[in-house]
């Protein structure tokens, strides 16, 4: 494990903060929102599809409302207001009220004295499918019969730049595949609605986003803003899977049906089957290289399943699209993207979001390429390194930091692993027993990644903070929500920077301040930290002209220190607030995007972040098993806040990428999922984790950016996944184009 | 819906439950039973735990054998001096589940689960375990093959539960080895289990997770003895393709979420090739 030292010795920005919830969540004192609970609450329960494609005939509930205990079956005509909702755009039924799209598919609610009852209940229900034949594949879905009235392609994205013509001396092309990865966040979805006598209702959920949760359920249920109030309930992890809406709507519908507060909790098997998966891709590349290494152009097609509805597949196309060449300098690229609708699972936000696929298929280009001109694949990625000044293929010019060929170099001169432990469990099997030193092929893989940071396209992306202080004491409040990533302990240092005390309350996330905007696209630090940021900033510049105007003497804030003009007066800020009272709410953007006109050219994007890996494997060739024996790092951080949280994001991103290249797949059989559970939906164990060395963080302060820090969250998922598979090819020579690789894709070639 | 639970503190006293009403279900570790209960695939209406059953707690050694009770756990079967007198079993618990699971699963659930994947099926199959089955009418002895009979079927009659389980202390080398996609926590893709038998110089291999009920390759265990030098402990390589082959053949496995029967096929022989060699050095005889 790596070790983190502080490297200064002051509090606030820059140190080791320890989060506040670290021993709460370690003790298991920590409230999450599956711990909620209220006086006189029932508990709902939802009836879900299980097939994928099908006409409800009709639905019989009177024998499970004759049940003792239960108070309420809802279904499609119980939904108040339009019975749609969706992340980008309403597309997707509240309640199935006729067709069922996906495996799954919610289609009535029950709320009841006892989770027991309310499953008694659920089992009695009497629903009529007339089924059809389910849609699953993802290209015959383009001009396939469409099977929802919005059509079955969300979006055909084309990115045309520089010469069509061009071609290169060297031309290589490749099919690439990406299995259906999952979330699997810690803590399931859960909830609780709370109604009150006047017909609102307060909302205790764990989600990503409170304000477009809000937006979402208001259309569902015909309600004022000032109607649904939502707080954050303690988040365990969410990685893109809860920014959609999943029990928001029906806890709510129970709630206002029944004049109760009603509480859910999905079990494992309903979670899968509630949450939006990462988008399975098809890809075909052709890159033309020159003789010395220089790629001249890139021409690709992405296709991505969406699933059955909308959700973030546009958003998501235009990043598999836009950074579709990788973070290399692409003169022409002529990119054709598709994101359509299927009967498969909704898939939508994860982690890495449209990245992590076109990345897996790119750098396995670039190690071909590499090979076929027999230069070095990390040469070759730095010969074609994007530097601060260039275009990428939308035409865009990179004006911020963009020390790519550090990050390459730094992660090339790191040393190598020596060889693994002389034991069966630290080899390919592990627990099994399967391989002896003899069988082991030891390989290395390298890749590089380009992420976009914050929302695209001309969204109007803001985060509001309000820095209160009343007779000196200070409060924090934003509706950022915390799911684990330590935006807390980040407002603690950003008000001890600028504040000089780190003693303050932090107000829960709710919908009583202004949107923060999702906790996604690694944009929370910059976003609300930004926010916060200048909402302390505004309170110490009123403070500096009360001081003024009750002594006349103008101060100066040096890092929580006010010194007088003169210099011979300094009062530290929490000093200087004591008795004080401020109110100061701002809301932050960031510069502002633009569309993509109809040739993908624009500058559609805020800011890049970069990160290589190099992952060592240990092969059983012969079995197909692999082993991974390190996975090193080095990654464009901006600037680093709290290093402690900065390598645990590093880790965790690691360990969701490598699971991607070796493990987790959510494994369908005619758009039904067959592994939603932990015993076959395989997470990586503390076995499967290697070490994981940091390299090198690459400070380089972005501009615009607060403290000139950059998100880290995602870029970790992203090449570390082409990482470990170039490393698997390595050892044993087989050109795999699929993630994750499973035993037989090694064993059975 | 009400359940109810009834608490054994003897062997007797299960019998008589039993007695009462055979529908009755046992709960010993409750590791496959209450995922199956929590997710309403089983709904019983009256549950016998026999989890603090002294009798079926303990394990004794028996002259050339052990008798381990049913509620033994893998944790106590993984380590300990369990662990020295039938290693291949307990190469097998270590494999089964996280430590939370090893702690609470036991070997009795694990062979009236009777899933082809279950971990101690193949060794306790090598081995030739005899089951001592109990109820109200007295006991009985039966082998593992007879005791299962099906994918999750047994051959178990009313009110009768698996008592203990008898397999030989041998002494000689033994191997379990499992394939899953994962380093530890996983389901058996294909698992063999290569038990030694110095004294009528002869192997016993069990197959995993191939086949519906429990299955040794026993051509192969009769081809590879001609291969077998005792007393240098080697094994001629000429005839190690065959013996692969043949414990392939053994097998009859299926395309499932979790692999495909082709891969299953030729890694349950690539199993049986490395037991094989890890015990046996390759060599000329």
């Amino acid at each position: 494990m790596t070790t983190i030292e502080s490297y200064k010795t002051k509090s606030g920005v820059g140190v080791s903060a320890q989060r506040p919830d670290a021993v709460p969540k370690a003790t298991g004192k920590f409230s999450f929102s599956s711990d909620l609970s209220s006086h006189n609450m029932l508990w709902g329960q939802t009836l879900r599809s299980p097939l994928p494609s099908a006409r409800i005939k009709s639905i019989d509930f009177s024998e499970a409302l004759a049940i003792s205990g239960v108070h309420a079956i809802l279904t499609a005509n119980d939904v108040p207001g339009k019975n749609l909702f969706g992340l980008e755009h309403p597309d997707q039924p509240v309640l199935a009220d006729d067709l069922i799209r996906y495996a799954g598919e919610p289609i009535a609610l029950v709320a009841a004295e006892h989770p027991e009852i309310a499953a008694n209940a659920i089992n009695a229900i009497h629903v009529t499918f007339e089924e059809l034949t389910p849609l699953t594949d993802a290209e015959s879905a383009i001009t396939a019969d469409p099977i929802h009235p919005e059509g079955n392609v969300i979006r055909h994205l084309k990115i045309d730049h520089g010469d069509p013509s061009v071609t290169g001396d060297l031309v290589i092309e490749g099919t690439y595949e990406v299995g259906m990865q999952d979330q699997a966040f810690m803590g399931t979805e859960s909830g609780m609605a709370v109604p009150s006598p006047d017909g609102s209702v307060d909302l205790y959920i764990s989600t990503q986003w409170l304000h477009s949760d809000q937006n979402q359920i208001i259309e569902a249920l015909d309600l004022p803003e000032d109607m649904v109030r939502l707080t954050l309930a303690g988040v365990g992890g969410a990685f893109g899977g809860r920014e959609d809406v999943s029990m928001h709507v029906h806890l709510c519908m129970l709630a206002l049906h029944t004049g109760r507060p009603v509480k859910m909790i999905y079990d494992r098997n309903e979670s899968f089957l509630g949450h939006v998966h990462r988008h399975p891709a098809k890809i075909w590349y052709r890159h033309h290289a020159t003789e010395d290494g220089q790629i001249v152009k890139v021409e690709g097609k992405i296709i991505l399943d969406g699933g059955a509805y909308a959700s973030t597949t546009s958003a998501a196309l235009a990043n598999a699209c836009c950074f579709s060449t990788g973070p290399y300098r692409v003169p022409n690229a002529q990119i054709e993207g598709w994101g359509v609708r299927t009967n498969n699972p909704p898939c939508g936000a994860m982690r890495g979001f449209g990245n992590v696929q076109t990345c897996f298929a790119i750098e396995a280009q670039m190690d071909k390429v590499a090979k076929a001109l027999g230069i070095d694949p990390v040469e070759l990625r730095l010969i074609n390194a994007l530097e601060q000044g260039d275009t990428i293929i939308t035409g865009q010019k990179i004006t911020g930091a963009a020390p790519v060929k550090e990050v390459i170099s730094s992660l090339a001169d790191h040393p190598m692993p020596g060889p693994a432990e002389n034991n069966l469990l630290a080899r390919p099997g592990g627990t099994g027993r399967t391989t002896d030193q003899k069988h082991i092929k030891r390989g290395v893989g390298f890749a590089v990644s380009i992420k976009n940071l914050m929302f695209a396209e001309g969204f109007d992306d803001s985060s509001e903070a309000l820095c209160q202080v009343e007779d000196g004491n200070v409060a924090i409040h934003t509706a950022c929500v915390e799911v684990g990533q330590g935006f807390i302990t980040l407002i603690h240092q950003i008000a001890e920077e600028v504040l000089g005390t780190s003693d303050i309350t932090i107000i829960p996330a709710d919908t009583s301040i202004g949107s923060a905007g999702s906790t996604s696209a690694s944009r929370q630090t910059w976003m609300s930290g930004g926010a916060v940021l200048k909402a302390c900033e505004a309170v110490v510049v009123k403070l500096i002209e009360q001081i003024f105007e009750d002594e006349g003497v103008k101060y100066e804030n040096f890092n929580g220190t006010l010194v007088s003009e003169d210099g011979t007066k300094t009062i530290p800020v929490s000093e200087a607030l004591k008795g004080r009272s401020f109110h100061e709410k701002i809301v932050h953007r960031h510069a502002p995007t633009f569309p993509l006109n109809n040739k993908g050219q624009g500058d559609a994007h805020v800011s890049f972040a970069f990160a290589a890996h190099r992952a060592v494997v240990d092969v059983d060739q012969e079995l197909g098993l692999v082993r991974i024996i390190e996975i090193a790092t080095s990654q464009d951080v901006g600037r680093i806040l709290n290093p402690l949280q900065a390598v645990g994001q590093i880790e965790g991103g690691i360990t969701q990428g490598l699971g991607l290249a070796v493990l987790e797949e959510l494994v369908m059989k005619n758009g039904v999922i067959q592994n939603a559970n932990f015993t076959d939906y395989l997470l990586p164990t503390a076995l499967d984790t290697p070490p994981i060395e940091i390299a090198a963080l690459i400070e380089e302060p972005e501009p615009g950016a607060p403290f000139g820090a950059k998100g880290i969250g995602e870029p970790p998922t992203i090449s570390s996944t082409p990482a470990v598979v170039a490393a698997i090819r390595d050892a044993t020579g087989i050109d795999l184009r699929r993630v994750p690789v499973r035993p037989e894709d090694i064993a059975l070639e | 819906m009400i359940m109810e639970v009834l608490i054994a503190s003897s062997t007797e006293e299960i019998c008589e439950l039993l007695e009462q009403d055979s529908s009755r279900q046992l709960l010993a570790g409750g590791t496959d039973f209450m995922v199956e209960v929590n997710y309403r695939h089983r709904s019983p209406s009256s549950v016998i735990t026999i989890d603090q059953v002294p009798e079926l707690q303990n394990w004794h050694h028996d002259g050339d054998s052990v008798v381990v009770g049913s509620c033994v756990t893998y944790r106590e079967i993984e380590r300990g001096p369990l662990a020295t007198l039938v290693p291949a079993l307990a190469q097998a618990a270590r494999t089964v589940g996280s430590p939370q699971i090893r702690n609470a699963g036991t070997i009795g659930g694990n062979i009236g689960t009777a899933s082809p994947a279950g971990d101690m099926i193949p060794v306790l199959s090598a081995l030739g375990a005899v089951i001592s089955l109990r109820s109200s009418e007295g006991k009985r002895e039966v082998s593992l093959e007879d005791l299962i009979v099906g994918v999750k079927q047994t051959s178990l009659r009313r009110g009768e539960f698996i008592e203990s389980v008898r397999v030989p202390v041998l002494d000689s080398p033994q191997e379990f080895l499992k394939v899953g996609s994962r380093s530890a926590m996983v389901i058996s893709v294909t698992s063999l289990a290569f038990i030694t038998y110095p004294k009528t110089r002869s192997v016993g291999i069990g197959l995993g997770a191939v086949n519906p009920i429990p299955t040794r390759a026993k051509e192969a265990e009769v081809f590879i003895a001609d291969f077998l030098d005792w007393e240098t402990m080697q094994v001629d390589p000429s005839g190690i393709d065959h013996f692969k082959d043949l414990v392939s053949a053994a097998s009859s496995p299926i395309d499932d979420h979790r692999s495909v029967a082709a891969y299953r096929r030729k890694s349950i022989g690539i199993l049986a090739q490395r037991a094989l060699t890890r015990v046996f050095t390759e060599g000329v005889l």
